[in-house]
């Protein structure tokens, strides 16, 4: 079992590293495109894992995150062009989106369960009614964005060029969940998970673990957003409604909660399934809910856990 | 594997295909499903009866038809874009109703030189200093029907009028364009949220502010939902009301029905136009769909019609892209809105009527030309474009 | 600023905060006593205003409609119960919020699929359109005074039922007091269903009330589900009370932002950035309403079991 779980894994990255070759090889350029969007919505999916499966905070509000990133990538473009390079507008989103996650954490994490739910999609809609109407910034138009942030001398509007950014800063952020996983924060969270009242009576500050994680995966998130204005060349205040918000967190649960494969899983899953089953039948929707219904009753840790190791 | 092998096997096929030019590729991306999905079905059954009175041909060569479903959201229809760019190499881009999922696909149609024709949307940036000669709208500007709102109203001597439109730029351009023909004095103005259901609150503001009339600017469901309400306060019979041809399409008027009788309302087209094309058009559609068409099943209709005349006139070789824009500008093609012509942004230069909505001998509710408020109108825009 | 606009403005308030109740009472009395986040509660809206719009049409008759619908809606969602939900009451909530999301795409589907993409219309009786002047100068629409009625009568019903049977005892057990619940007998299973089945009808009936008011289209449930959820957060998760207080709390509070706020703001400063911010803040009042109470009371305004 475990060998297979390597296998599988190796094949994965193998995959994942030729793909762009194997597209072009095919002819079929197109797809290049179509797998940044897949990373790209599995990075947004895997922050808001890190809250939801590994924290157990159940955000409805992550489209928040996913939308200023954006919007520092176009705000930035309009209004200070000599800072849209990639290294450093990418940075800036991700601070920016700290810094509001920390703002919106604090008060937020005062709730739990439901009503943070509801608080976090509070806050999301709030900005989403904002930035629709600040004409300034295309309002409901969105922005367009005449080219990719550059980096250094990379033809950065070459889709493969676009894909191996993506694929690596990706792969930086699946390690570095990795790693803090494993770290002692990652254990105090995962006990807080399990039993919020025993580690705090254990005497561990819990509302700061939940604070620092709900400020990573902000920033991740603001991150997966400013990839994905620059996948787009466009951004929209619909990046911040909140049915994207909805669309990660199935793509979490469906991927597997917790897991570190999880969110990119689900959005690989999810985003696949949309596109064969829209080519199948117009009342494609329909299948889809089957789907996930039988995911729920059948595959309850999701894809991630048809793989896993027996749980703990 | 066997979708590399079949991936193979349609590369092969299609990098056949590209040097014969044995058949019209169409990519028609458009909201089909979601509250939006009425305006894109009307769209696509009026591409489509257009496509059939063609038999089932673009310029006497076979078309094939692609249609995809935006679902109303930019990163999806930007995706589908690219799908039908980069994949399968169509000739020509049409059916998207919205002015943002146009904003988010026009960098990729548009940069890849694919000539786009607009069934509907007009952003008022592509009519003005953005114009671009790779896109041609057969419908009109966004603000073009609220400019012929706001001259009706000056032209009827109303000076005490209620404007009420939802609060985004969309909606404010909208109301920019009743502004710049409309002359009198104001009793009041809301800007709602968007996508607001209730309007109980804005009715009492109305009721109070007495107006001489209203103007209401409220897109899809909201104006449904403002319909109703207005009806069921009984404010019909006090203040006239004033909207766009969008809120008062067949389809609409089909579902909400009572509530909108009398209500007057602008639009380039009617069904009454009285013009042998648009005869054809009315009746061969009602025929097929069992219903009848609105004007963005017209627009649709219209689209396929322009794309058929085009590629009759440069006789196949859609390759030669300037003479394809040279036939596309010309229009060889009798319109069901009667003559028009594109102006030098690729917009039509047409006529706005004046409809007021009745009842018709089989008692459904439809729209009757009362009058012509602009005669061969131009946009506000086209002084801006240097093409 | 006249008492008369003032007064109306507040029956407004009053009217749309009973709206809300009759789709956040099905909610929490789902949520109460079973403890399942449904999402697709709006779909269950959604369906009633369907069937009530299709049997308007087919009967002519509104009020046969109404009652028609309402036994059609709650047995479809007493046939979801027992499919689909009675599994779902011991998964955690993450689990239900992915299976009734997956009913929300299954509903607004087969909807689109048997009635098409149109709007339906759905209108009331004559006797009930138009208005009525409650005092010289202010006149009412008669079938928001309906909806005023409904509301009220909804919630004296639900508060004789919470307080007087053996349902409501498990409604003030509350959600946090499942075990309780199970402990309760073995016919507890029926007893879920039939209180679903009680849940959709009163979906079906604000269904019915609000069709005619607004457009009956696949995704009003949606529209309309974010709204109720706020309520019933603001109110108090599974609190009968909070529900009803927490839904005329924002129906006033959204009113009284939507008239009032642009006014006030022009007042206080310059007419363009009054114009701009106006008619923001007032879009975003319910929300900023609920993270307030949330920044004080955590829980909500009634804390269910408190």
């Amino acid at each position: 079992m475990r060998l297979l779980r390597y296998a599988v894994l190796a094949a994965v990255c193998l995959l994942a590293l030729a793909f762009p070759q194997l597209a072009t090889w095919a002819d079929q350029e197109f797809y290049i495109s179509v797998a940044s969007r897949v990373l790209i919505w599995g990075l947004f999916a895997t922050s808001l894992n890190l809250l939801v499966g590994m924290g157990g905070m159940v955000s409805m509000g992550h489209a928040a995150f996913f939308g200023i990133g954006a919007y520092v990538v176009g705000i930035t473009a309009v209004e200070a062009p000599q800072w849209s390079g990639a290294l450093l507008v990418l940075p800036l989103a991700v601070l920016v989106t700290g810094a509001l996650a920390l703002v919106i954490g604090a008060i937020s994490l005062r709730t739990r369960g439901v009503y943070f739910i509801m608080i976090t999609l509070a806050f999301a809609q709030m900005l989403f009614y904002v930035f629709i109407s600040l004409k300034g910034y295309g309002g409901d138009d969105g922005m367009q964005l005449l080219a990719r942030s550059p980096l250094g001398s990379l033809k950065m509007a070459d889709d493969t060029v676009f894909y191996y950014l993506v694929l690596a800063l990706l792969a930086l952020c699946l390690l570095g969940l990795a790693r803090l996983r494993d770290s002692r924060f990652g254990r105090v969270l995962a006990g807080i998970k399990d039993n919020e009242a025993r580690m705090e009576s254990l005497g561990y500050a819990t509302f700061r673990f939940k604070l620092t994680a709900f400020v990573i995966a902000g920033g991740m998130g603001g991150l997966a957003g400013a990839l994905m204005a620059n996948q787009n060349g466009y951004l929209s205040p619909n990046m911040l409604y909140w049915d994207q918000s909805g669309t990660a967190l199935v793509m979490v649960i469906l991927g597997g909660l917790g897991s570190l494969w999880g969110g990119l899983a689900g959005a690989a899953a999810f985003l696949l399934l949309e596109e064969v089953l829209a080519a199948f039948t117009p009342h494609w929707q329909i299948i889809l809910g089957l789907v996930l219904l039988g995911v729920v009753f059948f595959a309850p840790r999701g894809l991630a856990g048809l793989f896993a190791r027996k749980p703990r | 594997m066997k979708k590399t092998l079949l991936c193979i096997a349609l590369a092969g096929a299609l990098s056949a295909s590209a040097q014969a030019a044995d058949k019209i590729k169409v990519g028609f991306i458009s909201t089909l499903s979601g509250p939006g999905g009425v305006l894109g079905g009307a769209i696509r059954d009026g591409f489509q009866l257009g496509l059939d009175h063609a038999g089932g041909k673009l310029g006497g060569l076979p078309a094939e038809l692609i249609v995809e479903d935006d679902q109303q959201k930019p990163d999806v229809a930007k995706q589908l874009a690219d799908k039908l760019i980069k994949r399968d190499k169509v000739d020509f881009m049409t059916g998207i109703v919205f002015q943002n999922i146009m904003q988010a696909v026009q960098g990729t149609v548009l940069g890849a030189e694919t000539y786009y024709v607009s069934p509907n949307t007009g952003p008022s940036n592509l009519a003005g200093a953005g114009c671009n000669p790779y896109f041609f709208a057969v419908s009109w500007v966004s603000d073009s029907y609220s400019e012929a709102t706001g001259k009706t109203m000056t032209d009827k001597g109303l000076n005490k009028v209620f404007v009420i439109a939802p609060n985004y730029p969309g909606g404010m351009d909208v109301v920019n364009g009743f502004k710049r023909y409309y002359k009198g004095g104001y009793a009041g103005e809301a800007y709602t949220k968007l996508g607001q259901l209730d309007y109980a609150v804005e009715i009492s503001q109305i009721r109070a502010a007495k107006p001489d009339a209203v103007f209401f600017f409220l897109p899809g469901g909201m104006g449904v939902n403002f319909l109703k309400q207005w009806h069921q306060a009984g404010m019909g019979k006090e203040f006239p009301l004033f909207g766009t041809g969008w809120s008062f399409d067949q389809d609409t008027l089909a579902a909400v029905g009572e509530p909108t009788e009398f209500a007057l309302n602008t639009s380039h087209w009617n069904l009454d136009l009285d013009n042998p094309a648009n005869k054809k058009f009315v009746a061969d559609f009602e025929k097929k769909y069992k219903r009848l068409p609105n004007e963005f099943a017209a627009q649709g209709y219209d689209a396929a019609r322009l794309l058929d005349a085009a590629v009759r006139d440069v006789k196949g070789k859609v390759e030669d892209k300037a003479a394809l824009g040279a036939a596309l500008k010309a229009a060889n093609f009798e319109s069901v809105r009667g003559a028009f012509k594109f102006n030098k942004n690729n917009f039509p230069i047409q006529n706005y009527y004046l409809r007021q909505v009745r009842k018709d001998d089989k008692g459904r509710f439809v729209n009757k030309t009362v009058g012509t408020i602009f005669t061969d109108h131009q946009d506000a825009y086209v002084s801006a474009c240097k093409m | 600023m006249n008492w008369i606009f003032f007064f109306e403005q507040c029956l407004n308030g009053l009217q749309f905060g009973l709206m809300l109740f009759l789709l956040v009472a099905g909610l929490t009395l789902i949520f109460g006593i079973m403890d399942l986040i449904n999402l697709a509660h709006g779909s269950l809206y959604m369906i009633g205003a369907y069937l009530v719009a299709t049997f308007a049409q087919a009967s002519g008759s509104f009020m046969l409609a109404v009652a028609l619908g309402l036994v059609a809606t709650a047995i479809i969602g007493m046939a979801v119960e027992v499919l689909v939900l009675r599994g779902l009451y011991k998964r955690d909530h993450l689990s239900q919020v992915l299976a009734t999301f997956a009913l929300i795409l299954i509903a607004n589907e087969t909807t689109r699929a048997i009635w098409g993409v149109q709007p339906l219309s759905l209108s009331v009786p004559a006797a009930l359109s138009g208005s009525v002047e409650l005092l010289p100068g202010l006149h009412y629409s008669t079938f928001r005074l309906v909806i005023i009625a409904v509301g009220l009568a909804v919630a004296a019903l639900l508060y004789f039922v919470v307080v007087r049977t053996r349902v409501g005892m498990l409604v003030r057990a509350g959600a946090s007091n499942r075990q309780m619940a199970t402990a309760m007998g073995t016919n507890i299973k029926w007893l879920f269903t039939a209180v679903f089945g009680a849940g959709a009808m009163l979906c079906a009936l604000a269904g019915a009330m609000l069709g005619p008011l607004l457009a009956v289209q696949v995704g009003m449930g949606e529209n309309i589900l974010i709204l109720a959820f706020v309520t019933v957060v603001i109110g108090g998760i599974g609190s009968m009370r909070g529900a009803f207080i927490g839904a005329l709390l924002v129906g006033v509070v959204d009113t009284f932002g939507r008239a009032f706020i642009p006014t006030l703001l022009r007042t206080a400063l310059p007419p363009s950035l009054a114009d701009a911010a106006g008619p923001s803040l007032a879009a975003i009042t319910t929300y900023l309403l609920m993270v307030v109470v949330l920044f004080w009371k955590p829980q909500g305004l009634f804390p269910a079991g408190s």
